[in-house]
């Protein structure tokens, strides 16, 4: 055996000895289930709660934004035409996933200044709101939907199904079960997502769960950068069809309020929300569109 | 024309051919990397979109091709988009050209027609010369020939050569665009090689590919071609027109096409009567970065026609 495997077999810092060096984790976007960088190739530094270096990200454009949109919209017909039952069981293995990277995510939910009990309550929480949404999935046509009494020989239905594209932006303060309340329902009924992050490091981590967890690629892109530059070409653009604004400032809920009249788009207010609340069914409704069919009966 | 005459013509331009100088295919690759690097913005890109758009040569070439599909595909080459020019031409398989031509009466776009049993070319040259006459005779103003690779391959120059002067012939008035199908031709040396070949025997154009063979139209392929028409021209004073195809489906793609005319064969050919584009997916995404750029906003696929 060679001397350097030797080293890499047994890694030992001891004194006088050689020291290993730290492999860092480059943070890198979500797009089309792959982790490019920005295409600007801007990054910007990511500082822990105490104002120490923690590691750089990338600083997402608009360009980034079309890119994710692009890989949206290819995700979408195939991810809403699977069965909502499969989609429920993808949902739920992100939250299997999710679970098996526990401490990692406590870690990094310590570093953006957590309590380890407060991290701990965060990913758990994360975790079953997956598992809460991976249930929702193949019942919430049972809910929204409704069998019509109609005057006439026909038997009408109306069915929920999923809009589009949604552009969301993810909500402060809570970075992974926030990130989980606002992702989970917009996939959960066939939607497909680009989401601006809130906290860059977590919420790449995260994407890597998605990554793993059998998740098509593109139904979830997430972006880290400025909400403020990237919000407002989220909100323009034509082929998005649903906004989330949960993360918007109250001034720039208002301006991507108005870019989103131009294509009618669904828009979701942002609210003073307690994301360790029961959510309801708010938001899974909120990108759904209602189709009803009419087929004669008893002729 | 005679077994004699093919053997005697052949042998010539072999010395012609074989007396070209040899592609460097590494610098082929790297330059045309390097032209594909140009940023155009705001003004010029905007200009650029509109003169890729007037060099469009709108195809459906699918065996599902029906008289209705080619009349949309002709109102949209017609009224792209408000403001915005008619396409170079509308490209189709021979028993649809009548259907092209009743739609596109007076509107100044050009009737393409592929011929010579397209896209194989695997047919006698009566059989070829009869589809290129019905083609012309039904009021085709391009024709887009494909060559016989196989004679190529071989190095039977001198079959290929006659076969483009007899479909040449038999078009009269219609320009010829031969199809060298550089997928099949394996080196860049042979592209060149066709190339000159093509336009000895008197195309008026050069055209890469049939669109059924990956790789297509790449962009060395394109260069290679490109410096092929220059050097004819500053050598026979003719001027060849170069028309890429298969493969080029953005607005990018056609971008980084036009700053190769400009810069490997000169700004004389940014006109579409001497550079043609044959795409079908592409026009759309044309239209949707003009649409951006008018707006400010990223539009969709649901703005635009599907074809």
């Amino acid at each position: 055996m060679p001397k350097a495997d030797k080293k890499n077999k047994k890694p030992k810092r001891t004194e006088g000895g050689p020291v290993r060096l730290s492999v860092r984790k480059t943070y890198k976007l979500f797009i089309g289930g792959a982790f490019p960088r920005s295409e600007s190739g801007r990054s910007y530094v990511v500082h822990d709660a105490d104002g120490a270096f923690l590691a750089n990200a990338s600083l997402a454009s608009r360009k980034d934004v079309r890119d994710a949109v692009v890989a949206a919209r290819k995700a979408f017909g195939p991810w809403a035409a699977r069965t909502a039952y499969n989609r429920g069981q993808i949902l739920y293995r992100i939250a299997e996933m999710l679970e098996g990277r526990r401490a990692q995510f406590v870690a990094e939910l310590r570093a953006t200044g957590r309590s380890a009990e407060a991290a701990g309550a965060e990913v758990d929480a994360a975790v079953d709101r997956w598992v809460w949404y991976a249930g929702w999935a193949d019942k919430v046509a049972a809910v929204a939907g409704n069998p019509n009494a109609v005057a006439g020989p026909f038997l009408n239905i109306s069915t929920p199904v999923p809009t589009g594209v949604v552009g969301v932006l993810a909500p402060e303060g809570s970075p992974l079960l926030g990130l989980a309340s606002v992702l989970a329902p917009a996939i959960a009924t066939g939607n497909t997502a680009v989401a601006v992050a809130d906290s860059p490091l977590v919420a790449v981590t995260f994407a890597e769960v998605l990554a793993t967890s059998d998740l098509p690629g593109g139904v979830v892109n997430i972006l880290t950068g400025h909400r403020a530059e990237l919000a407002p070409w989220l909100a323009g653009h034509m082929d998005v069809n649903a906004l989330d604004l949960a993360g918007a400032s109250a001034e720039l809920a208002a301006e991507c309020e108005r870019a989103a009249a131009s294509n009618l788009k669904r828009v979701l207010r942002p609210a003073d929300e307690d994301w360790h609340a029961d959510p309801g069914l708010r938001r899974l409704t909120a990108f759904l569109e209602t189709r009803t069919v009419w087929h004669p009966v008893g002729v | 024309m005679t077994d004699a005459v093919a053997v005697t013509s052949t042998r010539e331009l072999r010395g012609v051919l074989h007396g070209l100088p040899g592609v460097d295919e590494v610098g082929a690759k790297a330059r045309a990397a390097r032209l594909g690097t140009r940023s155009i913005k705001n003004d010029t890109k905007a200009a650029a979109i509109d003169l890729a758009i007037s060099m469009v040569d709108l195809t459906t070439l699918e065996g599902a091709d029906t008289p209705g599909k080619v009349r949309a595909l002709c109102v949209k080459a017609v009224r792209t988009a408000p403001g915005a020019p008619t396409v170079g031409a509308v490209c189709v398989y021979p028993d649809l050209v009548k259907v092209a031509v009743e739609a596109l009466a007076g509107s100044g776009v050009g009737i393409a027609s592929v011929a010579t049993a397209f896209p194989a070319g695997r047919a006698p040259l009566e059989v070829k010369l009869a589809d290129t006459r019905r083609a012309v005779a039904d009021g085709a103003t391009e024709i887009d020939m494909v060559i016989d690779r196989g004679a190529f391959l071989t190095g039977d120059y001198g079959r290929v050569f006659d076969e483009i002067t007899a479909v040449k012939e038999a078009c009269g008035e219609a320009h010829l665009k031969v199809i060298l199908e550089t997928g099949e031709l394996a080196t860049y040396d042979n592209v060149r090689r066709a190339s000159w070949l093509a336009m000895l025997a008197g195309a008026d154009f050069i055209k890469t590919s049939t669109g059924k063979i990956q790789p297509a139209a790449t962009p060395p392929v394109v260069l290679v071609m490109l410096q092929a028409v220059r050097d004819f021209q500053a050598e026979h004073g003719r001027v060849v027109g170069v028309k890429p195809a298969g493969g080029i489906r953005t607005t990018k793609d056609a971008l980084k096409l036009l700053v190769q005319v400009n810069e490997v064969a000169g700004p004389r050919w940014l006109d579409p009567r001497l550079f043609r584009i044959g795409a079908s997916s592409l026009l759309n995404d044309l239209l949707m970065q003009r649409e951006k750029l008018a707006t400010g906003v990223y539009s969709g696929p649901d703005y635009f026609t599907l074809d």
